[in-house]
């Protein structure tokens, strides 16, 4: 194929591929070079860069899809560096991310996805299947490791729903990029463990989405409970955890009314108990 | 040394554009127009799946007359040069003129400096927001770039095609129906014949859209939207 000048000429459909190869400044990896360096020369800091950490989200499956939270907390050190930073992102129709480790590049991972999958789509005239989405992150969680060596980790946590076999499903990675899938629940960050222990607890197959967005604040609510990197709902300046659901219909966000009535409810069954 | 054949700029030149235009009048006529909520894109396609229609951007559209082949690379890159841009960058500075600047210069270079020319015409179109115009750009094989307003014809017949329309688009933007139905009317006049739905592809550009403001309507939605 001939190449045009005074445009970008590339041939995959790939938007990651494109940025790694011609752009490697503007991907999250940042080097210039576009072969990534030997791990014995990766530069290491002695102490890990200080940058705000994102911390506790979690999925849970439902009898429809998934519904995917996060709380709004993200910490600096000992310090509370933000208190309504938005961990959960609409990913396309069909899915969703949230996220954990440093923030920056965190956030810029979840827009470096979303670019990725509506690239794919434009110039395939369709969308990507939701295991082929999951396997891109994958790749670019991977891509990603030199970084985590400086300190800069990020974990991300995918849910889609799979239209081809009409089910929500879960995605789970780790730092060298692996990916696993979760059959019920998954919680990540700093107060994941204490929200998988309540999602241990109160999962039910087949939930309701109205009961599996009770699970997930109430497991959020436990972890920040027990963590103190994970933020609870904040009633005074009236900052609560963000919710989405995905499901057949599409992806939709749990208004934040509908979050706060929740956690009325559930504080004030807490304050009777107290009594 | 044998010296080469001597042919003088002009010729050369006049040769390739000869050469172009013949490979462009061989297809269908493409129409964008604009209506009420945004602009109309349609065009009689015999196939389903390869389009000459498509989606670049959060409110830019593209379309494609002339060799497949050609037009779809001009269309990857269009989306390219988009995409990166909106990530670079934020996703309001993606704007159509600077894509049309892209598609003219490179088309422009090629035509200069290539054996074959494209035989590619293309359309560029963008809907304003909040109290801005549409801009619709046409670019030719050449690289020349036009500024069209109400209605652009590309491919086919076009200047038959753009006479036809001339008299009938009213001079304030129609509603998305009149203009679905004068557009059908014009590609049925310069083809003499009546148009099968199946074979009219047909997208819009829709203001009242949210985020991504490009709908396509398969033969199927146009039928039930003109029923």
């Amino acid at each position: 194929m001939m190449k045009l000048p005074f445009l970008p000429n590339h041939d995959d459909a790939s938007f990651f591929d494109f940025l790694t190869r011609q752009h490697p400044e503007l991907t999250p990896g940042g080097s210039r070079s576009p072969e990534p360096l030997p791990v014995h020369e990766l530069p290491r800091s002695v102490n890990p860069v200080m940058v705000p950490q994102a911390t506790t989200v979690l999925a849970i499956k439902s009898q429809q899809g998934v519904v995917i939270a996060g709380d709004r907390r993200a910490t600096e050190g000992f310090q509370i560096a933000e208190r309504r930073i938005e961990k959960v992102f609409k990913i396309d129709d069909y899915s969703a991310m949230a996220i954990a480790g440093a923030a920056g590049p965190c956030i810029e991972m979840a827009k470096l996805f979303q670019t990725e999958l509506e690239h794919y789509e434009k110039l395939e005239g369709m969308q990507l299947s939701c295991e082929g989405k999951a396997n891109k992150l994958g790749q670019m969680v991977k891509a990603n490791l030199p970084m985590v060596f400086q300190g800069l980790v990020v974990m991300p946590l995918y849910v889609g729903y799979d239209l081809k076999r009409g089910e929500g499903r879960i995605f789970k990675y780790d730092l060298a990029g692996g990916r696993y899938e979760e059959s019920d629940y998954h919680a990540i960050g700093s107060g994941g463990k204490d929200a998988r222990n309540t999602m241990r607890e109160h999962f039910k197959k087949a939930m309701t989405e109205q009961d599996a967005l009770k699970l997930a604040l109430l497991a959020l609510y436990n972890a920040a409970d027990d963590d103190v990197g994970t933020g609870g709902p904040d009633l005074i300046r009236g900052i609560y955890p963000t919710a989405k659901i995905v499901n057949g219909q599409g992806i939709t966000d749990v208004s934040e009314s509908e979050i706060r009535s929740v956690y009325e409810a559930m504080l004030a069954t807490r304050i009777a108990k107290e009594r | 040394m044998p010296m080469p054949y001597y042919v003088s700029p002009e010729q050369m030149m006049q040769d390739k554009a000869e050469y172009a235009k013949k490979g462009i009048a061989k297809g269908r006529s493409i129409i964008a127009m604009e209506y009420v909520d945004g602009i109309l894109l349609a065009a009689e396609n015999p196939s389903a799946s390869l389009h000459k229609i498509s989606e670049i951007y959060d409110s830019i559209a593209f379309a494609g007359a002339g060799k497949y082949s050609e037009f779809e690379n001009l269309r990857k890159a269009g989306i390219r040069h988009a995409d990166l841009k909106g990530f670079m960058y934020s996703r309001e500075d993606v704007t159509a003129r600077s894509l049309a600047n892209g598609y003219s210069q490179s088309l422009g270079t090629i035509f200069s400096q290539e054996m074959k020319p494209l035989e590619v015409e293309i359309l560029v179109v963008q809907i304003g927001h909040n109290g801005h115009t549409n801009e619709m750009y046409r670019i030719s094989f050449d690289g020349s770039i036009i500024d069209e307003k109400q209605f652009a014809v590309i491919g086919g017949k076009s200047e038959a095609v753009q006479a036809a329309l001339k008299e009938k688009v009213p001079a304030q933007p129609p509603d998305l129906k009149t203009a679905l139905n004068l557009s059908i009317l014009a590609l049925e006049q310069t083809g003499n014949q009546k148009l099968s739905l199946e074979t009219l592809e047909v997208a819009v550009l829709d203001r009242t859209r949210e985020n991504r403001k490009f709908r396509r309507y398969t033969p199927a939605d146009t039928k039930q939207f003109l029923a």
